[in-house]
């Protein structure tokens, strides 16, 4: 189970984004997080995805209270839960291939057959392997957000956090996207929050398991 | 009566020249599109990402980059004023008689449209006395209020402003001369349900008081509000054509059915495989005839089609379609 505990959290003097918040996102199903533009999903997103440190409150991972002086969350912490973002653009490094950006987390994983592991990756989320070798600027929307949702899953997190990740997307290339995330979901046991503004996709994700804020 | 159409595309294709570095086959960014936007309409362009929407909506105002080369007919006919051949119009024509003036553009990601150093109110300002001559701060404030801005909010650097209102500020811009035809270029993508429904039912009002929306748009929910005719494209070519309600209602085209079956309330099937690449289409009907075959349900892949398909119209209505598979 990741839990947020009590969260409170903001940015910078700001007033709270999110003050007192509880939600927690159990292992081997999709919890749906539905709500209008400007009510927190996305801090509650970061904060969850360990990116954020909340003002107040805990993160609970499997039991595990995450702290830190500095909230330097422990590698095997970290690569536990992944996150994808609406915005596949900015979620990138321009100047590499998708090749490297799909890479770059086994590589920390200590993966040795990089190749092969991006290849698999590849397959598993629809990216056309010749694609591989492209930069993000030759690539459209959907095909660099597959490469994304195929960064998160390198790490083989326990639980995945998914804020708008269709958002930018056409109907297609979503369903495409949202069947690899549930495939994973009863192969793997991923535990998955799907946060966005549409509530009709999220009952198409999570059936009835929507939190509407 | 009959009506006269604003806007009358006849074959019209664009095609990008990506030089020899990359080999010699263009891009087919649009090949020989047919549509009629009437007064009164919002016709909802539609289909996956990369089929060619937006660069058919960049030709028609002549924006595109050097390197592609359009061919066709994109007649513009409004009101009194002379029809202009879009297509073949030199810039001058363009840029000071008809953008803006006779086809305003509400383009895609309107915050990154804005300049970040002026305030939305001085950039509207400025539309108005470049198309009106004049700018009144009574007026400016009514166009503002008219898509659902408080005028204090014009006061504001788009930084400031949400996408939704920045989204609002561009739809006032692109309404400054109440052009006759607007085009629309995923005006909602980004925004969640509320404001993508303020977005629409405004392209709607613009509708409703005889002006022809062109929607450019993956949204198939936005489309299907507000459309009161759609166009389906895939790969480059327009599929299939006709009011809103049938086609949506009643898909001829296979790749229709299958963008339909792919929303949540459709059955959430995405359509299998990927959507060509656009430098290799003319290899690919050489080999099998048509586009879709390769993704179409009716021939999984395995035998080519046994003809190219036509544009066959029924009605109201238009579809590719050839000999049975």
């Amino acid at each position: 189970m990741l839990s947020a505990r009590g969260v409170v959290a903001g940015y910078a003097r700001g007033p709270a984004v999110l003050d007192g918040v509880d939600v927690s996102v159990p292992r081997g199903s999709v919890r749906g997080l539905a709500g209008p533009s400007g009510c927190g999903k996305s801090t509650l997103a970061r904060v969850l995805a360990l990116l954020q440190r909340p003002w107040s409150g805990t993160v609970e991972l499997d039991g595990r209270e995450i702290r830190g002086a500095r909230y330097s969350v422990p590698r095997e912490a970290r690569t536990s839960v992944g996150i994808v973002f609406q915005q596949p653009r900015p979620a990138v490094d321009p100047r590499m291939t998708l090749c490297e950006i799909v890479s770059e987390p086994l590589r920390v994983r200590g993966v040795r057959q990089l190749r092969s592991g991006v290849e698999e990756l590849a397959e598993v989320t629809g990216l056309d392997a010749e694609l591989l070798g492209r930069m993000p600027h030759e690539v459209s929307d959907g095909q660099l957000q597959r490469a994304c949702l195929a960064r998160a899953l390198a790490p083989r997190p326990r639980y995945l956090i998914c804020d708008e990740m269709t958002g930018m997307l056409d109907a297609s290339t979503t369903a495409a996207l949202v069947r690899v995330v549930i495939d994973r979901v009863t192969e793997e046991g991923l535990g998955v929050l799907a946060i966005s503004h549409d509530e009709s996709l999220l009952r198409a994700w999570a059936g009835n398991d929507v939190i509407r804020w | 009566m009959q009506q006269s159409p604003l806007l009358w595309l006849d074959d019209m294709s664009v095609r990008f020249e990506l030089g020899q570095s990359r080999g010699s086959e263009p891009v087919y960014a649009v090949t020989d599109a047919r549509l009629r936007l009437f007064p009164g309409q919002v016709l909802a362009l539609v289909g996956e990402s990369g089929c060619g929407k937006s660069v058919l909506a960049s030709a028609l105002l002549g924006l595109l980059p050097a390197n592609a080369w359009s061919r066709g007919r994109a007649l513009l006919s409004s009101g009194t004023d002379e029809d202009v051949e879009l297509l073949a119009a030199p810039e001058s024509v363009l840029a000071r008689g008809v953008r803006g003036r006779r086809v305003g553009l509400v383009p895609q990601s309107a915050a990154t449209h804005l300049t970040p150093v002026r305030t939305a109110r001085a950039q509207l300002s400025e539309a108005f006395r470049e198309l009106r001559g004049r700018v009144d701060r009574a007026e400016v404030d009514a166009l503002a209020r008219r898509v659902g801005l408080d005028p204090h909010d014009l006061d504001h650097y788009p930084h400031e402003l949400s996408g939704g209102m920045a989204q609002r500020v561009a739809v006032a811009s692109a309404l400054v001369a109440d052009p006759p035809v607007v085009i629309a270029d995923e005006p909602t993508t980004g925004l969640d349900r509320p404001l993508v429904e303020r977005v629409t039912d405004l392209l709607g009002e613009l509708a409703d008081r005889e002006r022809g929306v062109l929607l450019i748009t993956h949204d198939l929910d936005a489309a299907a509000r507000v459309a009161t005719h759609v166009a389906v494209m895939y790969a480059s070519r327009v599929v299939e054509s006709g009011p809103a309600a049938e086609v949506f209602g009643e898909p001829w085209h296979p790749y229709t059915k299958r963008l339909l079956a792919a929303l949540p309330e459709g059955g959430f099937q995405p359509v299998p495989g990927h959507p060509p690449a656009l430098t290799e289409l003319t290899e690919l009907e050489r080999e099998w005839g048509c586009v879709f075959c390769l993704r179409c349900p009716e021939t999984p892949g395995v035998a080519p089609c046994n003809g190219e398909p036509e544009l066959v119209e029924h009605g109201r209505r238009s579809v590719a379609a050839h000999p049975p598979c």
